[in-house]
């Protein structure tokens, strides 16, 4: 319908190993990111997508390659570095508070972003009010653009497993991210589930400019939504391009498919 | 308080006949009064009246600016919106026409009313929206502008035609400084005799016929329902049902222009049973089945509540069904009685209301369908004043009302302010009025069929005037059969009165041009399922479980019930339940046996099970069928039972005595 347009690359990975002990999980691996874009890992079970995606935020220190962030070439990423540069994450196994109101919970992701202290905040006065109504506001938008308004005060341990998706979502877009990691934002949801959550993925990009780095099993999905794919396939890369290209590469369709013998 | 119609505080009469006359009065009487409420980012945000009459000018200039004529037709698609209710206003005040569309009607079904109604101007709500419209614009060409509220996901839509109503109320602004008296001229020449609204209705058969209604039709009607109720100013309505619907128009629109009331609209669609809690409207209008389902929620949460908290519901429950009924009626009740229900109000009664988001009513009404008369007496009893009425669109709504004090569950009550009604030789009823609408746009036979030439207008409805004076509904005309004996038999009506009982889902009646009346009924697989576990009685599925004695036992006492009410109907008693059986298999729009809302197909049925028709008016005791079905992934397979028939007792009339 119109072009898209990206900006530089903000993320570039180089020669990517990394080794648990004797089991080589990822292995010489390439690819960046550029500003603004879509851009999905894809592969099989095992192939290594959560551990590339634990690579770019830091929980796991790759033995071999170099990561270009920012401009700045480094060998790996650290937890609270990536976070505090604008990476936020949502993950495979929903990670929130289940106690908590769904308002709660997206306002933990807000945190970094807090800057008076605990005992202003404790007292609920002067400039921790303010910022906290700030917050709130903030909040409220993201609650507005997922359209959860009417769970916002309901404990996410009673929602469906759809909506708790969405309330993660919402927690890692309260961090204001550059860049936003999701994790198969899509398994185990039904089909208009994964439409709905298609959806917010592109209208995310599109209202905020937010980068996404996707990881997805649904080829349907992968295929329909990003601009560029990477293929892994037990660690090692097979593809990587827009989905027309992966889509009739060769190894891609053998590691999908099967090779016939 | 309320005016005489025609005159205005502190100001020689100046006719307010249209609604942009009683926007402009509005903002100069009651300005700082909230006319208006949103819910918008977790918080209420207002408007008052100046400030709409202000929103609704820019919006009103601004569409002139795009070229919006005299005239013109302005759709409007969307949930409820302030902005989309400015913009009727806005069209209004130009002389033109709004057309509100159901915000949940596909792209396909928009196409016939923009193309039958020349519309060149629609507002709509947001990217979905958009997307329809593009979409009907292949087909309707004749849209000129599009107008949106909520630009998210609009950025890369490059389309001329498409325009923000921010935007176009930016335009708007700079019209009316080039422009200085444009718009108060334009609002200032409406007259009473204009056309002010279409409004499509759905049409169970063929295309969706536009009815026209004037500024008469709408006001009139609108201020006769404010005095008779007597409404004030301070009303708060929550304006929740679609804005397509007759109804909206008149509760959420034409009320609160000729009261001055405030509207406030919902977060969202899934937030309105929040935002009435939050609001407490003191105005109200559901369906039925909303009322049904709020009494659900409530007793599956009583269930889970303490002992101690159930006993005191079911005890307070228990003496408020005679009490509470009777106090709000104004009847007599013992002081005693007094004394409980006051403590009943202070554990039970108040907090649910309050729960309930019913904490502040003081006028609920209900209609378009029969409500069961446990749903509506469990709400009266609680103390809120909920009434049913009767009404259509080409009558702007009201046609009879039930008035405070005389609340029957089975009647609709006596004729609105100015309402005049008949019934004719058929048994259909007519009624005039000045509500009643102006024609169907480029529909003069389907108006020459529905309209007389002195103005009466068929309902459709076959009903009677039972003795207390109030009208009683019995079914649509042209379902209305009589049996062999000449007896009237009204086949919704005795429906309605067996489903109302929680084991029975549907009920197809049978008996027009037959010897007596029977019936087949589908029991409800839940609550029968969960009485029959309660008993420890086993069964493999709906076939089984329909087919078991006691299930039949139970089924026919509700039936014989039925019958028993129907004995003391003037006219209906002789049509009384002779035989019943329950079905072998549940009901389904998949099998073509009920339409996709839920109504049953009559004599498709009756084809289809011609066998057990045949059962029925014979007296054979037990009928062996085979019949074919669809299953859900599009196989289908043969189901076969043995399906009982039953005898009924039934009762001799009881002849009212004069």
């Amino acid at each position: 319908m119109y072009e898209r347009k990206f900006g530089e690359v903000i993320l570039d990975l180089k020669g990517i190993s990394l080794s648990f002990g004797a089991m080589r999980v990822l292995n010489n691996i390439s690819f960046n990111v550029r500003k603004g874009e879509i851009r999905s890992i894809i592969g099989p079970n095992g192939a290594g997508k959560s551990s590339m995606l634990n690579v770019i935020n830091g929980v796991y220190h790759p033995q071999e390659g170099e990561i270009t962030f920012r401009g700045e070439v480094r060998k790996e990423m650290k937890v609270h570095e990536a976070a505090g540069f604008g990476i936020a994450r949502t993950f495979q196994n929903i990670a929130l508070f289940k106690g908590m109101s769904t308002l709660d919970n997206i306002m933990t992701g807000r945190n970094l972003k807090m800057k008076s202290n605990m005992f202003w905040q404790a007292i609920y006065w002067g400039k921790a009010q303010k910022e906290e109504i700030e917050h709130r506001k903030k909040v409220e938008e993201i609650i507005d653009f997922l359209e959860i308004q009417a769970i916002r005060k309901t404990p996410v341990g009673r929602l469906p497993y759809g909506m708790q998706k969405r309330v993660e979502l919402g927690r890692a877009l309260a961090a204001e991210p550059e860049i936003l990691l999701l994790d198969e934002p899509m398994a185990g949801m039904n089909v208009e589930e994964k439409e709905d959550m298609s959806r917010f993925v592109l209208d995310i990009n599109d209202e905020f400019g937010t980068t996404i780095v996707l990881i997805e099993h649904d080829m349907g999905v992968v295929m329909d939504i990003s601009d560029r794919v990477v293929v892994l396939d037990y660690g090692r890369q097979l593809a990587d391009g827009t989905p027309d290209v992966v889509r009739n590469n060769q190894d891609v369709i053998d590691a999908y498919l099967g090779v016939p013998h | 308080m309320l005016l005489p119609p025609n005159q205005t505080e502190g100001q020689q009469s100046v006719a307010l006949d249209t609604f942009p006359k009683l926007l402009l009065n509005h903002a100069r009487v009651r300005g700082n009064k909230v006319a208006m409420r949103e819910k918008d980012l977790g918080i209420w945000q207002s408007w008052s009246w100046s400030q709409v009459a202000e929103e609704v000018r820019a919006l009103a200039c601004g569409l002139a600016a795009l070229g919006f004529q005299p005239g013109d037709k302005l759709a409007i698609v969307g949930d409820n919106r302030p902005r989309l209710y400015w913009s009727m206003a806005a069209a209004q005040c130009l002389g033109g026409i709004p057309i509100p569309l159901y915000q949940d009607a596909v792209a396909e079904e928009m196409v016939f009313v923009l193309d039958n109604a020349d519309v060149r101007f629609a507002v709509v709500e947001d990217q979905e929206q958009v997307d329809k419209l593009l979409e009907a614009r292949e087909q309707s060409p004749k849209i000129e502008h599009i107008l949106f509220d909520d630009p998210r996901g609009l950025r890369h839509y490059e389309y001329p035609f498409l325009t923000s109503i921010d935007k176009a109320q930016e335009l708007g602004r700079a019209y009316d400084l080039e422009h200085p008296g444009f718009f108060e001229k334009m609002a200032g020449s409406t007259s009473g005799s204009d056309i002010c609204i279409m409004l499509y209705t759905s049409g169970t058969t063929g295309n969706p016929k536009g009815v026209v209604l004037t500024n008469d039709n709408v006001i009139i009607t609108a201020r006769n329902g404010i005095i008779r109720e007597g409404l004030t100013e301070n009303e708060e309505v929550l304006a929740y049902l679609p804005m397509a619907w007759v109804g909206d128009n008149l509760f959420s629109y034409a009320q609160s222009y000729v009261a001055g009331f405030t509207i406030n609209c919902p977060e969202s669609g899934a937030t309105v049973m929040t935002d009435l809690r939050e609001i407490g409207p003191t105005y109200y209008f559901a369906p039925p089945r909303v009322y049904e389902n709020m009494l659900t929620q409530v007793m599956i949460r009583m269930e889970d509540a303490s002992k101690i908290k159930q006993r005191l519901f079911h005890y307070f429950m228990e003496h408020a069904k005679g009490t509470g009924t009777r106090i709000l009626d104004g009847k007599p009740v013992s002081f005693m009685d007094r004394l409980l229900y006051k403590l009943g109000n202070f554990f039970v009664y108040g907090p649910l209301r309050d729960v309930l988001g019913l904490g502040r009513i003081k006028l609920a009404y209900t209609a378009g369908e029969a409500i069961g008369p446990e749903i509506f007496d469990f709400y009266r009893s609680l103390g809120i004043n909920i009434k049913q009425l009767y009404g259509q669109t080409e009558g702007m709504v009201f046609i009879c009302v039930q008035p405070d004090g005389e609340v029957y569950a089975d009647t609709v009550g006596t004729p609105a302010i100015d309402v005049e009604i008949r019934i004719d030789d058929s048994g259909e009823v007519l009624y005039r009025s000045p509500g009643v609408f102006h024609s169907y746009y480029k529909n003069p036979e389907s108006t020459a069929k529905t309209k007389t030439e002195d103005g009466w207008v068929y309902t459709g409805d076959a009903g009677y005037f039972a003795e207390n004076g109030h009208l009683k509904i019995i079914d649509r005309a042209k379902d209305v059969g009589k049996l062999n004996d000449g007896t009237l038999f009204a086949p919704k009506y005795i429906e309605n009165k067996l489903k109302f009982f929680s084991f029975i889902k549907e009920v197809v009646a049978f008996g027009n041009a037959r010897d007596y009346a029977a019936v087949f009924i589908n029991i409800d697989l839940e609550a029968v399922g969960n009485w029959a576990e309660r008993r420890n009685l086993a069964y493999s599925g709906y076939t089984d479980l329909a087919n078991q004695d006691v299930i039949y036992d139970m089924i026919q006492e509700c039936v014989e019930q039925v019958n028993r009410d129907l004995s003391k109907d003037p006219l209906l008693a002789d049509s009384q339940i002779k035989r019943f059986l329950i079905l072998h298999k549940e009901l389904d729009p998949d099998d073509g046996e009920l339409t996709r809302t839920r109504k049953v197909r009559r004599n498709f049925i009756a084809e289809r099970y011609g066998p057990l028709m045949d059962a029925l008016y014979s007296d054979v005791d037990v009928k062996h069928v085979e019949t074919q079905v669809k299953f859900e992934d599009g196989r289908s397979g043969i189901l076969t039972a043995d399906v009982k028939v039953r005898d009924t007792k039934t009762f001799t009339p009881v002849k009212a005595v004069s």
